[in-house]
């Protein structure tokens, strides 16, 4: 079953870093093109570990839409 | 948790390295890797591989912030991550990264000796000369390895003085060459940024 959390990252804001990515336990964040990071929604268990070692802020946990 | 690699050792380069300038300030030089390689990689790969994974210093800031809890972690204010600062940070540090190449030259030139100290946050004179015997290389040589090494260090002490205020990495989030190298991806890889 799904987590009832995911995390999304503002693309904008994000400086690429890879401490998200690092800190992942399910490995679903992984670092586009070197531009910005991003957690695959199906992976993402809402954990928010992520959100925490973020040094920029820019990561935030959104509810998931009921299925 | 993720697998070790042999690469998360590298947080012991970046304190050998300050080590090795302690003895030596010839290993300066050497620094010079942390320099070219992320912009190779960026170049070349398109991508931020240094920064995510090789950068010794932001897993010595995730060592020291994290690990050993030397961090508050504390939300850093938004304005150290915004564009503006960002770039006006890494064009204060080409700047400061140009004058070194320029008192090189000054003193290659020989209008300017060389002197024995390094610079913390370019304006405190630290005297450091018994890491050099004079004339143990061409004095240019000599002054680079003593500008770099006070950029290093300075660069070190703000990444550190971050880290305790804020959160572990908040150093990355302005860092020069983290700004440069996402630059060139994102020049490199317009447009494919949708498709991902």
């Amino acid at each position: 079953m799904a987590s009832k959390k995911y995390a999304e990252t503002d693309r904008d804001r994000c400086v690429a870093c890879g401490a998200c990515m690092k800190v992942c336990p399910k490995g679903a964040i992984t670092v586009r093109h070197g531009c910005y990071a991003a957690a695959d929604k199906k992976l993402c268990i809402g954990c928010g570990k992520c959100a925490k070692i973020c040094p920029a802020d820019c990561i935030i946990l959104k509810e998931r839409a009921e299925q | 948790m993720n697998k070790k690699h042999w690469y998360d050792y590298l947080w012991i380069w970046s304190i050998a390295y300050f080590a090795l300038g302690f003895f030596n300030i010839l290993f300066a030089w050497l620094g010079m890797i942390d320099f070219i390689l992320p912009i190779l990689i960026a170049v070349i790969g398109g991508n931020k591989y240094f920064c995510n994974n090789l950068c010794g210093r932001g897993q010595l800031l995730n060592k020291l912030g994290t690990d050993c809890k030397c961090s508050r972690n504390k939300p850093a204010p938004r304005w150290l991550a915004s564009k503006g600062f960002r770039c006006g940070f890494l064009i204060f540090f080409l700047t400061m990264f140009g004058n070194i190449v320029f008192q090189t030259y000054l003193v290659g030139a020989g209008a300017e000796s060389l002197k024995e100290a390094i610079k913390l946050f370019w304006t405190i004179r630290v005297p450091w000369d018994w890491a050099y015997t004079a004339g143990t290389v061409s004095d240019w040589v000599a002054k680079f390895a003593f500008g770099f090494y006070s950029l290093m260090l300075t660069s070190t002490l703000i990444g550190l003085i971050m880290m305790v205020l804020y959160k572990p990495r908040t150093w990355c989030t302005f860092c020069p060459m983290g700004t440069m190298t996402q630059s060139i991806c994102k020049i490199k890889n317009r447009g494919k940024e949708e498709a991902a």
